[in-house]
């Protein structure tokens, strides 16, 4: 399937309103091609193509929505698309929260498309799974990895006026390298937009060399330890945070951040002075499109900025009942980060565990956003600035707010999973429980 | 709800229209197999799937979306070369699948100068053509969307009428009409039903700054729209003034329920951590079981095929060749059966034509066997599939996935009170919670929907902040007593993850209540 360009999407969606007859239409497409490989045993096991194209209308009369999808577009599918979104939008109940579509927006021209990435190549799949599985082999380590590569476009029309158009492309790939006499395991993840800064080779080697030094790990008493988390862990923690930034949750009192004499935490001070955190659709390390499925404009936006709670998300609904302007759900999340690299924040700990990801994330309790999980593939014992030996894995209850209440350092920023998180060292990180798995 | 479950958008009458006539599907499928072996494939089976969902979803007095949606298309998978090859398309015409057919050769044959092992496939029967049908009662396509959206708002107004300060509702339902057919000599066309109706209450206490949940007690099924009768032949009188549900369910009372019970959670007494026994309802552990059975004794994982994503298993080849592993206690018998009338895993055949069947895991607390599929049993030494293949959409590969997996209930006559009567210090957990395992299923840690404290054989109140962590093998090891038949319900996950890309399946898991000795529970409550 072909990626369509600006002018071919605006023709299609043009077409397609002009066939509208409801009171409000608002018309999206989207398209892409993506491509994996799988490889499990140091062997291939499943690799696939898929394309896939959609247009969706929703037309309203009055509070009276219905949407329908198709996935052709020449002229006599689109119109029958919209006569069927037109159908069921009169048989629907009133939604009494309906909002009527945004007039004409100004966007800023986005940059998460690399025309490299659209070019992956099967050949270029093969590879990747060859510089993975190969290494592995000669040091006596099983690889089980996965690449999937995506590149497609997003466009919107509505009969207030607004288009929006967006293209972006993305790789992710993770590998888990496991010693072959079972006793280690080692992990590795990589995103970018452009797969011209991905280098297969040297990320295998990570997880390689990993899986080698995690080998015969030893048992250490669960408690409380001073832990510096990969931002790969972090991220895993701190993307559930940002689940509660939903302003009409916390206004409702069902939520970390309602406030306990009412409305929500805005203004209030959850963490450590040195957490800030933004999103932002054009930095360039992770950038995404500038605008969200309602066609609201995404621009840089600061949630926590020295420990307070600056914004949370209002849609277009609650931020009118509210009397406030809309603040759409962030499309990436930025930490600030400080200089330290992960051997300089091994070097100034004293005694502490470092933990390369955690897994099977868990929500134990949303009023405090404690979450339970489990460390895993490369967990390492640090004593007197060096890393002592590996550790079993360990089940931990922790709250990302009281983690980034127990701050001691801020290391450098790593993409992970299409956002920029840092090395941090946490104090009083609790693990519950010892784990065997390896 | 995973996005990958969606299909087009169509309105409600259009989900009663009837497919493609089963004799059109029949050529169709003989393109693609003939396709196949005249470009040198050895094996091809084709799957041509409609998959028609409906979703309804409301909050307290209000609809917030009702959805109805299908997706068709063809799905073709081969063996060239001694590899396996995929291609699906939607275009269900003579030209589009035999275009899917070669490129599904083209990349069997590709990938097979990296195969380092011929795909070996166990023998299994010719069928030739034959169907299969859930036994359902009231087909969820004929039931008026008014009728879906009246009992959700009514059960929502039970709830806000008992103190409840929210409350979502949502019922989902899917009927998937597949054909599969093989270079075997199968043509099956089955056509299979699903229905969970679910909600959360939320009670709040803003003075306290607490909010509180409850989660439905209903359990995905595998039945049609008959299971929201709410038939009193179906409910179990639970402690506590619990009301449990079998094969039928009333969401109108389990919503007022819901939400006294919400409110109660809130001046709960939180627990002291601690050694406790256990009396686990079926409707939470069904997801035990699930966790600490049914995928550690997948195959596939315990191989290291998904080693990268679910992670591999502790119950080992050998541990299980050794023929002496044990699980769990000798009263543990646990079985998989993808046949239970039902459950959400019964169909005729499995998503490669293998007929359905129950086989033994643990028999008397020993480990028994796995479940596998066509291309793996040769690797245990056994030549017949357990016909658990599955795939969940036709632009999917079928691969491995959980059949039902259950705990046999005890063999002599023990209710729910007398488990509790039998009981010194102990808490009594109902309905699912937060649940998490590691990458082997050694430790895994779980809370539930209510938690009541246990003391000298009686109830004496509800206990807030509770989760349970232990070891798969200690926890099995510990399991004292279950309860007898009369007891047995089945619990459901509609929505199991597995695989890169990674796909969804629905199993379900019976058991009857059962004690587990001496588990180690911890205090989940913080102060922030």
């Amino acid at each position: 399937m072909a990626i369509y360009t600006e002018e071919e999407a605006r023709k299609i969606l043009e077409k397609a309103l002009s066939f509208s007859k409801a009171d409000t239409c608002e018309i999206s497409m989207e398209g892409n091609n993506s491509g994996n490989i799988r490889y499990a045993r140091n062997t291939v096991s499943t690799s696939g193509h898929s394309s896939n194209q959609t247009l969706v209308v929703q037309s309203s009369f009055g509070k009276k929505s219905g949407t329908a999808t198709i996935d052709e577009f020449d002229d006599a599918s689109l119109e029958k698309v919209v006569r069927r979104a037109e159908e069921l939008a009169q048989l629907s109940p009133e939604n009494p929260e309906f909002v009527e579509p945004l007039g004409p927006q100004d966007y800023d021209a986005s940059i998460s498309y690399n025309e490299s990435t659209a070019n992956v190549s099967p050949e270029y799949r093969a590879q990747v799974a060859s510089s993975s599985i190969e290494p592995a082999a000669a040091q006596d380590v099983t690889a089980a990895g996965y690449f999937v590569d995506r590149s497609g476009f997003n466009a919107m029309i509505n009969s207030k006026g607004l288009f929006a158009y967006n293209k972006d492309t993305n790789v992710e790939f993770t590998v888990t390298m496991r010693t072959n006499d079972g006793t280690g395991s080692g992990w590795v993840t990589r995103d970018f937009n452009d797969v011209s800064k991905f280098d297969a080779a040297e990320a295998s080697n990570v997880a390689i060399k990993k899986s080698l030094m995690s080998r015969e790990a030893k048992a250490i008493e669960p408690g409380k330890y001073t832990v510096i988390l990969e931002p790969a862990a972090a991220s895993d923690l701190l993307r559930n945070m940002v689940r509660s930034f939903n302003a009409r949750s916390a206004d409702e009192g069902r939520s970390f951040m309602s406030a306990a004499e009412g409305g929500n935490k805005i203004g209030q001070k959850i963490v450590d002075e040195r957490v800030t955190f933004w999103s932002d659709p054009l930095h360039p390390e992770v950038p995404t499109a500038t605008f969200n499925g309602s066609g609201q404009p995404l621009k840089k936006t600061v949630w926590i900025e020295n420990g307070v709670v600056k914004n949370l998300a209002y849609d277009r609904f609650w931020a009118a009942e509210k009397g406030v302007d809309p603040v759409p759900f962030p499309s990436n999340g930025i930490m600030a980060g400080g200089d330290a690299s992960l051997e300089d924040l091994i070097r100034d700990t004293k005694k502490g565990i470092l933990v390369t990801r955690l897994w099977y994330i868990r929500s134990v309790d949303p009023q405090t956003l404690l979450y339970t999980g489990l460390t895993r593939d490369g967990t390492f014992y640090i004593e007197n600035g060096k890393i002592k030996h590996p550790v079993k894995n360990f089940r931990f209850n922790e709250s990302p707010i009281i983690m980034l209440n127990n701050l001691e350092t801020l290391g450098q920023q790593v993409r992970v999973d299409g956002n920029l998180i840092p090395y941090m060292k946490v104090r009083d990180f609790t693990f519950t429980s010892l784990s065997d798995a390896v | 709800m995973p996005s990958m479950l969606l299909g087009n958008d169509i309105p409600t009458e259009a989900l009663l229209q009837p497919g493609m006539d089963v004799m059109v599907k029949k050529q169709m499928a003989d393109v693609a197999l003939n396709t196949a072996r005249a470009n040198g494939a050895t094996y091809a089976d084709a799957r041509i799937g409609r998959y028609l969902n409906q979703y309804v979803f409301t909050r307290e007095d209000k609809v917030q979306n009702v959805v109805n949606t299908e997706s068709f298309g063809v799905g073709i998978r081969v063996i060239a070369n001694g590899t396996w090859g995929f291609s699906s398309t939607n275009n269900v015409t003579e030209d589009g699948i035999k275009k899917a057919t070669e490129q599904a050769v083209a990349i069997a044959k590709a990938n097979s100068k990296i195969q380092k092992e011929p795909v070996v496939l166990a023998p299994v029967q010719s069928h030739g053509e034959v169907s299969w049908k859930t036994p359902i009662q009231k087909d969820f396509k004929e039931v008026p969307i008014s009728e879906k959206v009246d009992l959700l708002l009514s059960a929502n107004a039970a709830a806000m009428n008992n103190g409840a300060n929210f409350v979502n509702s949502a019922l989902f339902m899917v009927n998937e009409q597949k054909y599969f057919a093989s270079t075997e000599g199968s043509y099956i066309d089955q056509d299979v039903h699903r229905i969970w109706p679910t909600f959360t209450v939320t009670a709040i206490d803003r003075g306290a700054g607490k909010f509180k949940t409850r989660q439905a007690m209903s359990a995905p099924m595998g039945m049609g729209y008959e299971y929201m009768d709410g038939l009193d032949s179906e409910k179990l009188a639970g402690p506590a003034g619990l009301k449990l549900y079998r094969n039928s369910y009333d969401i109108v009372e389990d919503a007022t329920v819901a939400a006294q019970q919400a409110k109660e959670k809130l001046t709960a007494k939180s627990v002291d951590a601690g050694k406790y026994d256990l009396v686990l309802e079926p409707n939470h552990l069904g997801l035990t079981i699930h966790e600490s059975v049914g995928h550690p004794l997948e195959l596939d994982r315990v191989l290291g095929y998904e080693a990268n994503y679910a992670g591999t298993s502790f119950a080992t080849l050998d541990k299980w060749k050794a023929g002496d592993f044990k699980y769990g206690s000798d009263v543990v018998n646990l079985v998989a059966d993808k046949t239970q009338v039902g459950s959400l895993g019964a169909v005729g055949y499995d998503d490669e034509g293998v007929k359905t069947k129950k086989w033994d895991l643990v028999r008397n607390g020993v480990l028994k066997n796995y479940q596998a599929i066509r291309d793996q049993v040769h690797m245990i030494g056994q030549d017949e599939s357990h016909g658990c293949c599955y795939a969940q959409s036709w632009d999917d590969v079928q691969f491995q996935r959980m059949p039902n997996v259950s705990l046999e209930p005890g063999t002599e006559k023990y209710g729910i009170e007398d488990m509790i009567k039998d009981v010194e210090k102990g808490i009594y957990i109902a309905g699912r919670g937060s649940y998490s395992i590691d990458q082997q299923r050694y430790n895994f840690q779980f809370g539930g929907t209510v938690f009541y404290e246990i003391k000298d054989g009686k109830i004496v109140g509800m206990l807030d902040d509770v989760a349970y962590q232990s070891n798969t093998q200690e926890f099995w090891n510990s399991c004292v007593k279950i309860c007898d038949e009369n007891d047995y319900r089945l619990f459901g996950s509609f929505f199991d993850g597995k695989g890169q890309p990674s796909q969804v399946s629905a199993v379900s898991h019976g058991s009857s209540t059962a004690r587990f000795k001496d588990v180690n529970v911890i205090n989940t409550g913080r102060n922030i």
